[in-house]
């Protein structure tokens, strides 16, 4: 039965700094090892601590640094090897980690799974087995009905509207199966096959985009601003911040000194980051390094690059621009209230088609275009947070990821020329893994649907 | 007058496509077996459509013949035409149908049965069970006579409180005005059985002289046929084609405008029916759009003129039939000569059974076939199968037999039937087995020839000829695995005609047949066999390659099935005190009483957090009774 991996946050959400990953079963170490540079987890000493960084294996990316504890079966608390990945990013990070691992090998653990696990090996004694049982109804109830919570009316119904297109094409599918000599069915073809999961899946691929979208939402956009000393950043963030009232809280990491603050810009939420850094020593390169910065950049979701109108450009703004060129930015020529000594034409050169906004901070002129250029930037120009449904649900997200994979295996057995009844596996597969969202993976209605849909009979 | 009339190890009541089954394989298992029919010239009637197989149905007949059954042996020397369906879809849905002759069906399946060691035939009218302390010891007969045994097998099909329905006329009868069977319906519900009712039909039969042949198409039979039972031998034999036709705007009229007078739309019949043979004045409501539905006359047999009008299916009036069907292309003259009629039946709830499909409140009792809720001679043929084995092995103390749903249509059939009960006669779709993959035609024996042999249905020299085509099998595939081909101009020439790519670097030989368009003829070209390899074991190389990766996704859902398989539940469970389970799930897990946790989870109204916690709780029995 525990044959597989599974994985959590084993922290309350929202609660504490510190957020904790946990891995339990035979591939924990290895699929821990797969996204961790430090130490080799596989070859590590059970009951140790090591220190390192998780990266992206696909991206190369660096996600954040941790601390790994590894416990090897049985001395654990599952009675399986246990990793546990320690962070410190806040909830953002905690999730960014669970999706890796999940990506990586891992299953999302059921409500109370690791409980559970840890009975069915024998590690809770048989007067705590009530508790066991009550535990994982209430929290299966409680999941459920968060995870319904989640699931907005607009988004079920897209779901659902979803499986209805896939259930019909396996309806069609089985009819030319099981009813061969049907002429009034016609057959089903690879191409309208082809063409309808395809269908299917660019929906699921815009719902994990706006997935994405949702999450920005919720988490704010990480927000950088950045450029030479005294260019304006300090007023930039300061009317930010006054301008839209910010909610600013501190979230002291161990390894850098962050503040983060959050301002809303007409209903999109930034993220300011590394605004200490604006404020200690005005010049985050020289701070920490080009290699560094660069990295730190690359983090961010949006770059404000903030130059003089009153000087002319200078290597180092132009040393800034090159490394900003391919993320997501937006240059603000600040001081307009003073004289034009900056080159216009080749600052449009450098900025490569990202918008240009002119401000004086000094005199609040500018700001409005900034805000806008900011949430076009993200949402088209057309914000309309309170109206759209994002899938947030983790448990979501990564089901639809699943159920995009098996369209795309399908999707390949048409190219390979695999017959029909091949390929429907796949699809039926997609099918059920969306149900699983909705909370609805009854088989028999398939068979409803062939009745339904077709007029069969003797 | 009751007198002992004789002591047996098995009895089985009735003599349908489950009775012959289920009294072949007791008598083959060495259980000395009774078959009371109530009719010996009807043993193996086929009631409604004069044919076997298709889809999924098609495998049941081959899993019947790998263990042993007679079906696919019976129906291999009595059909009239032969198709292989799906041929041109992927190899787990392909399937064989035949066209039976009827009467020489029943005559060959009584001369098979006649032949038997440890069977005895005897016409009679079973009215009663006798039942002492909740275990079935025999029955007794309308005449009379009280025959004991250690294990009964009860095989009805549709005649328990039949009710045949033609328009406004309804009588008590079994199918084809056979004599129905009242008193044992009540019996059993004295014995505190859950019955309900069912309905069925079956079209007119129409007179092969008063067609009109040249206003219909001819679906003939393949050109070279195959078989059923892996023991016959590849034939030819002359084939009589079947005919299609259509109904039309004017047909639709007639049963438009005389609906109410049809038994199922007056409110005469309240069984349920089956979705999935709709009669015809069904299908003209529910799809009203349709400007035509399909019509095969398909011949009862070689030595007969009636013809089968396959799709009208009906209870109408007499008088409207005949209209109805002289509304049809090519039947404008036809004579009718037996009417279409529904019939309502008892059936037993499914969920009252054990997998082995003995009753769950009564020792040594079983039942299969209709009876249990089921619709087509192949399924009634695949659990007749089952409780003759298992009606055997109770009575003799042997090994039982429960095929799970990755061995066989019959194992996902009767898990179905017992885990999930049917609120309409059940049939077997393709759809159905999640596995259906595995679940192929062609590789029947190779699932289950072990099985029939360890239990004493296949004999010995069958098993060996088995043997050898699992080795030969086994050793052609290791030498296509082993042998290299290498690219030359004569194979890019061969590929580039089969729209292959060419091939640049050497391959082994079993890799290159895993392109879609290469087949073993191609191959043996460039990595030619050293011994003749039989077509059938081609076919297991091709299809193993062809598809491994398929195969090997389902091995391994399999394997996920299996574990919850293998988790027990003990049968004194209290569910009622297990804090925790849903009331739902209580009643649910009450009723059906699962074996496994695998089963339980099958169950509708059973949850996963359910099964969680049932796991949890069957943990802890454990752990209890170690320390």
């Amino acid at each position: 039965m525990n044959d597989d991996t599974i994985a959590a946050i084993s922290t309350p959400l929202g609660e504490g700094a510190i957020g904790i990953v946990r891995l339990s079963g035979e591939e924990a170490v290895k699929i821990a090892n797969r996204i961790f540079t430090g130490s080799d987890l596989t070859k590590v000493d059970s009951h140790t601590i090591h220190y390192g960084k998780i990266v992206d294996p696909k991206t190369d990316e660096m996600i954040e640094e941790v601390m790994i504890s590894l416990m090897r079966a049985p001395k654990t608390f599952t009675r399986e090897d246990v990793v546990e990945i320690n962070c410190h990013g806040g909830l953002a990070s905690v999730n960014r980690l669970l999706e890796l691992v999940l990506e990586r090998g891992a299953r999302l653990a059921e409500p109370g799974e690791f409980t559970k696990r840890a009975f069915l090996n024998g590690r809770i004694d048989l007067s705590q087995a009530e508790a066991v049982m009550d535990l994982i109804r209430a929290k299966t109830d409680k999941a459920m009905d968060v995870a319904i919570k989640q699931l907005d009316g607009k988004l079920s119904k897209l779901i659902q509207r979803l499986r209805q297109n896939l259930i019909e094409t396996v309806a069609h599918v089985e009819v030319n199966i099981d009813y061969p000599e049907y002429d009034d069915v016609e057959e089903m073809t690879k191409g309208v096959l082809l063409e309808k999961t395809t269908d299917v899946y660019q929906e699921i691929e815009k719902l994990l985009l706006m997935a994405k979208q949702g999450k920005i939402l919720r988490e704010g956009i990480s927000t950088a601003i950045i450029g030479r000393p005294n260019v304006g950043k300090s007023s930039l963030l300061n009317t930010l911040v006054q301008e839209n009232k910010a909610i600013v809280t501190d979230i002291p990491g161990t390894t850098r000194d962050i503040i983060e603050e959050y301002v809303n810009i007409r209903g999109v939420p930034l993220r300011l980051i590394d605004t200490a850094g604006i404020r200690e020593t005005e010049d985050i390169v020289e701070k920490i390094g080009v290699e560094r910065s660069r990295q730190a950049l690359k983090e961010a979701d949006l770059i404000l690059l903030v130059l003089n109108n009153n000087e002319t450009l200078s290597d180092q703004d132009r040393q800034l621009f090159e490394l900003v060129n391919d993320l997501e930015l937006i240059v603000l020529i600040n001081k307009t209230d003073l004289a034009d000594k900056l080159a216009r034409n080749e600052v449009e050169q450098l900025a490569n088609g990202h918008p240009i906004v002119s401000t004086s901070l000094i005199e609040e002129r500018g700001i409005d275009e900034l805000e806008e250029a900011i949430t076009s930037l993200f949402f088209g120009g057309q914000l309309e947070s309170a109206d759209i449904s994002y899938v947030s649900n983790v448990r979501h997200i990564q089901l639809l990821k699943q159920a995009m994979s098996a369209l795309d295996e399908a999707k390949s057995a048409i190219d390979l020329g695999m017959p029909l009844d091949l390929i429907q596996i796949d699809v039926t597969r997609a099918w059920s893994i969306l149900g699983e969202i909705v909370g609805d993976t009854v088989h028999d209605s398939l068979i409803d649907q062939l009745f339904s849909q077709f007029c069969l009979g003797k | 007058m009751v007198y002992d009339a004789g002591h047996y190890d098995v009895i089985v009541i009735g003599s349908g496509h489950a009775g012959v089954e289920a009294a072949n394989a007791s008598a083959k298992r060495g259980a000395n077996t009774l078959m009371l029919t109530l009719n010996l010239d009807m043993i193996a009637y086929m009631p409604c459509n004069p044919s076997i197989g298709g889809p999924a149905k098609g495998v049941v007949v081959r899993e019947v013949d790998a263990l042993g059954g007679l079906m696919g042996q019976v129906i291999d020397k009595t059909y009239i035409q032969m198709r292989m369906l799906n041929t041109r879809k992927g190899p787990a849905v392909r399937a064989l149908r035949a066209q039976a002759d009827k009467p020489l069906y029943i005559a060959e399946m009584k001369h098979q049965l006649e032949k038997l060691d440890h069977l005895t035939i005897r016409q009679a009218m079973v009215e009663k069970l006798i039942v002492e302390d909740g275990v079935c010891k025999g029955v007794i007969t309308e005449t009379g006579a009280a025959y004991y045994a250690k294990s009964v097998v009860i095989t009805t099909g549709t005649f328990m409180r039949g009710t045949v329905n033609i328009g406004e006329i309804s009588y008590q009868s079994g199918p084809n005005n056979q004599r129905p069977s009242v008193k044992l319906s009540e019996n059993l519900e004295e014995l505190g059985f859950k019955l309900v009712r069912f309905k069925t039909g079956t079209p007119p039969r129409i007179h092969s002289k008063s067609i009109d042949y040249s206003k219909t198409e001819i679906q003939p039979g393949d050109d070279q046929p195959g078989h059923f039972s892996y023991e016959t031998k590849d034939k030819i034999i002359d084939q009589i084609p079947c005919w299609l036709t259509h109904t039309n705007e004017v047909t639709h009229k007639i049963i438009d405008d005389n609906l109410s007078l049809s038994s199922m739309y007056s409110g005469q019949i309240k069984g349920a029916g089956p979705r999935y043979c709709p009669s015809i004045e069904d299908k003209v409501v529910r799809f009203h759009d349709k400007p035509r539905h399909q019509i095969f006359l398909e011949p009862e047999g070689r030595e007969t003129e009636e013809v089968y009008v396959q799709g009208l299916s009906t209870s109408l009036p007499e008088s409207i039939q005949e209209k109805m069907v002289r509304s049809i292309a090519g039947l404008e003259k036809a004579e009718i000569m037996r009417s279409g009629y529904a019939i309502e039946y008892d059936t037993v709830v499914p969920t009252q059974l054990w997998p082995t499909l003995e009753v769950k409140n009564i020792k040594g009792l079983y039942t299969a076939g209709q009876i249990n809720g089921t619709s087509g001679y192949e399924e009634a043929a695949g659990q007749g199968l089952i409780a003759g084995i298992n009606a055997a092995a109770s009575a003799l103390n042997i090994e039982e037999l429960v095929l799970d749903r990755s061995q066989g249509y019959i194992g996902v059939l009767i898990d179905d039937l017992v885990t999930k009960g049917t609120s309409e006669p059940y049939r077997l779709l393709t759809s159905r087995a999640e596995y259906r993959l595995l679940l192929r035609h062609d590789n029947a024996d190779i699932r289950l020839t072990e099985i029939g042999y360890r239990l004493g249905l296949i004999d010995e020299e069958r098993y060996q000829k088995f043997q050898t085509k699992l080795t030969l099998i086994k050793e052609e595939q290791e030498r296509l695995q082993k042998q290299t081909i290498k690219p030359s101009d004569e194979l890019n020439v061969a590929l580039e005609k089969v729209n292959e790519s060419h091939l640049k670097e050497p391959v082994k030989a079993l890799d290159l047949m895993r392109r879609p368009e290469i087949d073993y003829s191609f191959i043996t070209q460039f990595a030619p066999a050293d011994k003749e390899i039989p077509n059938d074991v081609i076919e297991q190389i091709e299809i193993q390659a062809k598809y491994s990766g398929y195969i090997e996704k389902s091995l391994q859902q399999v394997d996920r099935m299996k574990k919850m398989e293998e988790k027990n539940i003990p049968e004194n469970i209290d569910y009622d005190a297990i804090s925790g389970l849903k009331e739902e799930a209580k009643l649910r897990l009450k009723e059906v009483r699962p074996l496994s946790v695998g089963q339980a989870s099958r169950i509708s109204g059973v949850n996963p957090a359910d099964i969680s916690i049932l796991l949890v709780y069957i943990e802890q029995g454990k752990i209890a009774t170690v320390s």
